[in-house]
């Protein structure tokens, strides 16, 4: 018995390496063919991709993109588990970042402590923005899909409001920009030199502390259970004794507070101010590496970092002189395949299982015979 | 089995992570440099990188590439151009200032108030690089801060629409409310209401804050002006980007109404020849005349540094007169060209 079950898991394994792999190389394929389809030759772009990609100052940059992008992937992740579609990871975000700035701004307190205060100011903002849509679910019905939508061009017009001069906010560089009161030095959270490669962001390690939370609370504990349960069949939970309303707010909450921390990298690490050209929409890119990443812990990692790579390569191959708009077609050619292969190799899974308890019923249904035709 | 497995993956990918992120060495710049010296065609090599929107825009953007192509006709050489994406961060407009700069492309034009960080971040690095940006001021001995006084030009597009209005009643239509569009608002309210405060104005804008929307929506712009339209203005200057080709369309469907165009002469831009008979003027950015500037003056050897502000005394900001139905009250216009020139009207940056 036990060894059927690590011969099945092995197989499992395989095919769930398969998916990934088998998107990435449709993925190449289809992207190469529309380079050719433009006139261009694809070998050398993706010699370059490689090359430049790899240098070191490009790697601290994916790093840096992917720590956002990260954060992003698992907060939609969350909610994906659950079978709740929080499309308002962008307004959860980008509100949680503007008050945390507002804050930041204000606060002159020793810098580990005012560097907790603003993380905690995001993740609360964030999680009160994302409860709003729990609540409307479970109290009366709104889908939080309509709810979140909605909800995220509510926070862009109270950001566009507060973000005034006057308001909450001050005129910068020659009256040009309009943003929040920098933080002070102190509250800057640390970067790592690397040298000639440039400085990476410290936030990593929360965003990898944020992973391993993640993987452990649904993997691990009696919450996560509930939480996976409810995501598969709700009247499954409900008749094993689960509060499915009390579930659907708690994980708006979790994920609202998670996507808290998706622009603290930009905030701590970078701008260290919240102005009107801070980084917008990074929420639908987490949308795209959570389906990528199969809601996995590390299957996210992998898809942040491989989202990193090819912002930094495209970037470079419109340097090269080919057309910026390949890097739309490539990341949207990879999630369509990722979905397509996860289906074809499900099904397939399914098709093989299917045989194999044929096949073992046939020999069960087969060996009394035998044993009859001894007797 | 399969948390072995796990674990053993999660230690893989940590492994590759740390490895690649130590044991590589080398950065981009020290392959570009090798690679790229083989690239120059002789003359000069100017790099543009544009704002959101880049070349095509109809507006802004299309005046820096205006004086960029300029530049490669007079003085020969290339031109390479990078554009900028909504979901940019400061990583991203550094990579882009960084790549031009590695290549050996000099001078470099950072088109936008957005990359002010990033340039002077850059252009500390490339001291033998020169620099320009548009409509921001960054310090820097290699940086030409390319500025322009849109309020004055929207002064005299506010006396003009003053001059202009039968029913007494204007409207302003700006893309974002941001400080820059704030500009042309607060030189056209003034420049309506020293030239007769019965004047009323209407102000609205498309979109807000972190929503630039409002830059690239026509209809937008065309709800906005008809509901101005409706209410009895009769004279709508538009600074919103392409939003204005919409706000000219719905004047263009009232009579007697007239509408004011914004950074490009709209009256010469093709497309818009349906509407030239609603066209009174626009309030002209020179854009292409500021950049043109810096690439001649790197081209000359004595590059151009510090605050150059492009103003109505120097050209760079002009209300256009093509359609000629300024002509009537175009000695009033000058009369006020003369005193913002001279010093005796200080036109107002925030409304």
């Amino acid at each position: 018995m036990n060894k059927l079950t690590s011969r099945i898991d092995k197989e499992r394994l395989l095919l769930g390496i398969a998916a990934p792999l088998l998107a990435i190389v449709a993925a190449l394929v289809i992207t190469a063919l529309v380079i050719l389809a433009t006139g261009k030759n694809p070998g050398p772009a993706f010699s370059d991709m490689m090359t430049y990609g790899f240098a070191s100052d490009s790697q601290v940059y994916i790093l840096n993109k992917a720590t956002t992008y990260y954060l992003a992937g698992v907060s939609v992740a969350i909610g994906f588990r659950m079978n709740l579609f929080n499309i308002g990871v962008d307004g959860q975000y980008r509100l949680a970042a503007f008050f945390a700035a507002v804050l930041g701004g204000a606060l002159t307190l020793p810098g580990w402590l005012s560097m907790l205060l603003i993380l905690i100011c995001a993740m609360a903002t964030g999680a009160v923005w994302a409860a709003i849509a729990g609540v409307l679910k479970v109290t009366r019905g709104v889908s939080e899909v309509i709810s979140t939508i909605m909800l995220n061009s509510i926070a862009t017009a109270i950001i566009g409001y507060l973000l005034q001069p006057g308001k909450l906010a001050h005129l910068y560089q020659g009256g040009t920009v309009v943003a929040t009161k920098p933080l002070p030095s102190a509250s800057h959270f640390f970067l790592i030199d690397t040298g000639p490669g440039g400085e990476l962001d410290g936030f990593i390690v929360v965003a990898a502390l944020v992973g391993v939370a993640y993987w452990f609370v649904l993997g691990r504990t009696r919450f996560g259970y509930d939480l996976r349960t409810v995501g598969q069949s709700e009247s499954a939970a409900t008749a094993s004794g689960v509060s499915v309303k009390k579930m659907v707010v708690t994980s708006m909450i979790i994920s609202g507070a998670a996507a808290g921390l998706i622009g603290m990298p930009t905030l701590l690490n970078e701008s260290y101010q919240f102005s009107s050209d801070f980084p917008t929409g990074i929420a639908f890119t987490g949308i795209a590496i959570a389906l990528l990443g199969r809601n996995n812990p590390i299957g996210i990692a992998l898809g942040a970092l491989l989202w990193g790579f090819l912002e930094r390569t495209t970037n470079h191959l419109e340097f090269q002189g080919y057309d910026k708009e390949i890097l739309g077609v490539i990341q949207g050619v990879i999630v369509l395949c990722v979905v397509i292969a996860y289906e074809v190799v499900r099904r397939y899974g399914l098709k093989r299982q299917q045989q194999k308890v044929g096949a073992e019923l046939a020999a069960q249904a087969a060996a009394p015979k035998k044993k009859l035709e001894v007797a | 089995m399969r948390r072995v497995a796990k674990i053993s993956a999660a230690c893989l990918a940590t492994a590759a992570l740390a490895l690649s992120a130590t044991a590589c060495g080398k950065t981009s710049s020290d392959d570009a440099s090798s690679s790229s010296s083989g690239g120059a065609k002789g003359g000069i090599k100017i790099g543009l990188a544009y704002d959101v929107g880049g070349r095509g825009d109809r507006s802004f953007n299309d005046s820096a590439a205006r004086g960029a192509d300029k530049a490669e006709k007079q003085f020969g050489g290339s031109i390479k151009e990078l554009t900028a994406k909504t979901s940019d961060t400061e990583a991203d407009r550094e990579q882009r200032l960084q790549d031009l700069a590695d290549a050996g492309y000099n001078p470099i034009v950072a088109v936008g108030y957005a990359y002010a960080p990033s340039v002077q971040k850059i252009a500390a690095k490339y001291p033998k690089t020169n620099f320009g940006i548009v409509d921001s001021v960054v310090d820097g001995k290699n940086v030409d801060s390319i500025t322009f006084t849109e309020e004055q030009s929207s002064y005299l597009a506010g006396v003009a629409a003053a001059l202009k209005t039968k029913k007494s009643h204007v409207g302003f239509i700006g893309g974002v409310d941001n400080p820059l569009i704030k500009k042309f608002q607060a030189g056209y309210v003034q420049g309506v209401h020293d030239t007769n405060p019965k004047v009323k104005v209407d102000v609205q804008y498309l979109s807000h804050g972190q929503d630039t929307s409002g830059f690239s929506s026509p209809d937008k712009g065309q709800q906005a002006a008809q509901g101005m339209l409706d209410n009895g203005a009769d004279v709508i200057y538009a600074a919103a980007g392409s939003s204005g080709t919409g706000a000219i369309e719905a004047v263009n469907g009232v009579k007697g109404a007239w509408a004011i165009g914004v950074d490009s002469d709209q009256y010469n831009i093709p497309g818009m020849e349906k509407y030239k008979s609603s066209i009174l003027t626009s309030a002209v950015k020179n854009v292409d005349v500021g950049v043109f500037d810096f690439i001649q003056s790197v081209k000359n050897g004595k590059p151009l540094t510090g605050n150059n502000v492009y103003s109505l005394a120097k050209g760079g900001v002009s209300l256009a007169t093509s359609g000629g139905y300024l002509k009537d009250i175009q000695p009033k216009l000058d009369a006020a060209k003369q005193k913002i020139v001279d010093g005796k009207i200080k036109v107002k940056t925030t409304p």
